[in-house]
C-alpha cells in the first residue's frame, strides 16, 4: 500500500515538472508553429539560477523568483533575436534552437564550472510526514501543489482573460486573427516568455528534487515534454496536463514493477495515441 | 469610396478594365454582371488583396491604392469572403468578442479578466441580436449550420465598426431555406444606417429589393449604373446580361 502511494506521488511530481515544460512548448508550437528544442536549456538555467540564488540569500522563495526572472529574460532575448528571424521555417528552427540548447548548456559551465552542484532542499520542506504507516515526502507534495497552482493559473489566463481569448483563437487560425487586426508577433513574444518562465520554474523545482544540478539536466525532461506535447495534442494545455501525468505515472510505476520497460513505455504510449488519434488527446490542429 | 480608371491585367487579359465607380456615403450599391465580369476581382482590388495595374482607389477622400489590407481594415473597410471564416472551437459569443476587443486596442489591459458584465460582452451580445444568433451565443461556432456561420461572420464584420462593408455573395453555398434569414440580416444592417454597403449577388430579387443603385459590369468593363428600375429597363443591360428577356421573378 505505502509503495503504491509513494509511486503515485513520485509519478505525479515528475508529471508536474514535465507539465511545466510541456505547457510552454505546446502553446509555442500551437500559436506560431515554432519547434523549440532549446526549452530544456531554459529548464537547466532555471535550476542553476535558483541554486545560485539560494546559496546567496538562503531563501527558497528568492531562489524561485530568481529562476523565473532568468527564464523570462533569456526567453525574451531568444524570441526577439533568434526565433523571430526563422518564423515559418521548421528546418531552420530545429537547427537554430538545437544550437541555442548547446550554447545555453556550455554557458552554464562557463559561469558555474563543469561539475555537478548540490541543490539542498529548504529545511521547512525537507523530511516527510507519516500518516497511518504511509510516508509522504514533503517536497514531492510541494511540487504537486505548485504544479496544480500553475495549471489553474494558466487555465484562468487562457479561458478568462482577453489575452487568453486571443491566444486560443490564434492557435486555431492565425491568419484570421491577423485579419481582425491583432499583432500576432507581439502576442507570440508574450506567450514565448511565459513558456520560458514556466520552464525555468520547472528547473528550480527539480533541483532539490534530484539533489544536484548539471548542465545537461534539461535534455531528459525536454524529450519527455515533447512526447507529452504529441500525446496531449499540439496547442492544448489541457491535453499536455493530462499527458504529463500519464507519462509521469507510467514512468514511476514501470520503473518499479518492470524496470526494463520504463524507458520504452513513454514511446509506446506515444505510438499508441498517434495510431488511435493522430491529432493527440485534445489536439486542435490536425 | 471611389475608383478611378481601375484596371488589372492578368497575362494580357484585363479582368477589370478602366472602371470608374463612385459610391456615395451611406449608399447601398449592388454590383451585378455575368460570371467572369470581374466583380470579385473588383472587390479584391478595393480591399487590397490585389494591386491594380493602373488607376487608383479613394476611400474617405484619401488615396489608398498602395495601402495593405490590414491598414484598410483599420480605416474602416470590412469585407466578407465567399468562404466562411470563423473560429470553430470558440463559442459564438467569443468569436464576436474577439472582433470587438480587437477594435478597442489589445495593448491596453491585456491581462484583465473577461468579466461577465463588461461593455465588450454586451456589445458582442447586441451584435448577435442584430444577426439573430443571440440564442446560440454559448454554442461552439462549429456546431452552427452553414448559413448561421455566415451570419456570425457578418456580426464579426460589424464588430469591427467598418463603415464600408463589402459583401461578396453572402448567400453563396447556403441552403435555400437559410437565404431569407441572411437577407433579413442585411436588411437590418441597411436599416440601422450609417454604413456604406457594396454587394455582389446573383439573386436578382435580393438586389432589386435592397439596392439604392445597381452597377453592371460586363467583361471587366463598366456597362451601366442606375436605380434598380432603370437597370431593369435598360436595353443594353438586358441584351448583355439578361439575354434580352427577363421575366419578373418576384
Amino acid at each position: 500500500m505505502d509503495i503504491v502511494v509513494n509511486l503515485l506521488l513520485n509519478g505525479l511530481a515528475t508529471g508536474m515538472l514535465i507539465f511545466l515544460l510541456a505547457a510552454g512548448l505546446t502553446l509555442i508550437f500551437g500559436l506560431m508553429d515554432v519547434l523549440n528544442f532549446s526549452h530544456g536549456g531554459l529548464f537547466a538555467w532555471g535550476a542553476y539560477a535558483g541554486v545560485w540564488m539560494f546559496a546567496l540569500t538562503g531563501s527558497f522563495l528568492a531562489s524561485i523568483a530568481g529562476a523565473v526572472i532568468a527564464g523570462v529574460v533569456i526567453g525574451y532575448i531568444m524570441e526577439r533575436w533568434i526565433i523571430r528571424p526563422v518564423y515559418g521555417n521548421h528546418l531552420q528552427q530545429i537547427l537554430v534552437t538545437m544550437g541555442v540548447m548547446l550554447v545555453l548548456g556550455e554557458l552554464l559551465k562557463v559561469f558555474w564550472g563543469p561539475n555537478t552542484i548540490n541543490a539542498p532542499v529548504p529545511s521547512y520542506l525537507s523530511g516527510s510526514w507519516q500518516i497511518g504507516g504511509v510516508i509522504l515526502i514533503k517536497y514531492r507534495l510541494f511540487i504537486i501543489i505548485v504544479g496544480l497552482i500553475v495549471y489553474l493559473a494558466l487555465h484562468f489566463l487562457l479561458n478568462r482573460t482577453k489575452l487568453g481569448l486571443v491566444v486560443r483563437a490564434g492557435v486555431m487560425n492565425k491568419e484570421m486573427i491577423q485579419a481582425l487586426g491583432y499583432n500576432i508577433k507581439r502576442i507570440f513574444t508574450l506567450v514565448f516568455v511565459l513558456g520560458a518562465g514556466m520552464a525555468a520554474l520547472g528547473g528550480v523545482l527539480f533541483a532539490p528534487y534530484s539533489g544536484a544540478v548539471f548542465s545537461e539536466m534539461g535534455l531528459q525532461f525536454a524529450i519527455l515534454a515533447f512526447i507529452v506535447v504529441v500525446i496531449g495534442g499540439m496547442g492544448s494545455v489541457k491535453g499536455s496536463a493530462l499527458a504529463s501525468l500519464l507519462v509521469g505515472l507510467s514512468g514511476a510505476f514501470m520503473a518499479y514493477y518492470l524496470p526494463d520497460l520504463s524507458l520504452a513505455v513513454n514511446m509506446l504510449l506515444m505510438v499508441f495515441v498517434l495510431l488511435v488519434k493522430p491529432s493527440g488527446l485534445f489536439g486542435i490542429k490536425g | 469610396m471611389e475608383t478611378r480608371d481601375l484596371t488589372v491585367v492578368f497575362g494580357g487579359h484585363a479582368a477589370v478594365n478602366g472602371v470608374d465607380l463612385t459610391v456615395p456615403r451611406n449608399h447601398f450599391q449592388s454590383i451585378i454582371g455575368p460570371n467572369g465580369a470581374g466583380k470579385t476581382t473588383l472587390f479584391n482590388l478595393i480591399s487590397g488583396q490585389l494591386r491594380p495595374s493602373k488607376g487608383s482607389i479613394l476611400f474617405k477622400g484619401t488615396d489608398i491604392t498602395r495601402l495593405s489590407p490590414p491598414l484598410r481594415t483599420r480605416m474602416g473597410m470590412g469585407r466578407s469572403f465567399q468562404i466562411t471564416n470563423v473560429f470553430p472551437n470558440l463559442t459564438v459569443l467569443e468569436n464576436v468578442r474577439l472582433a470587438v476587443q480587437s477594435r478597442s486596442g489589445v495593448r491596453y489591459n491585456f491581462f484583465s479578466a473577461l468579466s461577465r458584465f463588461d461593455w465588450m460582452r454586451e456589445e458582442a451580445f447586441s451584435l448577435l441580436e442584430t444577426v439573430m444568433l443571440d440564442k446560440k451565443s454559448d454554442s461552439p461556432a462549429k456546431s452552427l449550420a452553414h448559413g448561421e456561420q455566415r451570419k456570425l461572420e457578418i456580426a464579426m464584420l460589424l464588430a469591427l465598426k467598418s463603415d464600408l462593408l463589402l459583401f461578396d455573395e453572402p448567400t453563396a453555398g447556403i441552403s435555400v431555406e437559410e437565404v431569407p434569414a441572411i437577407l433579413d440580416v442585411i436588411r437590418r444592417i441597411k436599416a440601422e444606417g450609417g454604413r456604406t454597403i457594396l454587394l455582389i449577388e446573383h439573386k436578382m430579387e435580393m438586389v432589386l429589393d435592397l439596392s439604392d443603385s445597381v452597377t453592371v459590369l460586363f467583361n471587366g468593363k463598366f456597362l451601366a449604373n442606375g436605380s434598380p428600375k432603370e437597370i431593369m429597363d435598360n436595353e443594353l443591360v438586358q441584351s448583355a446580361y439578361l439575354g434580352g428577356h427577363y421575366d419578373d421573378a418576384s
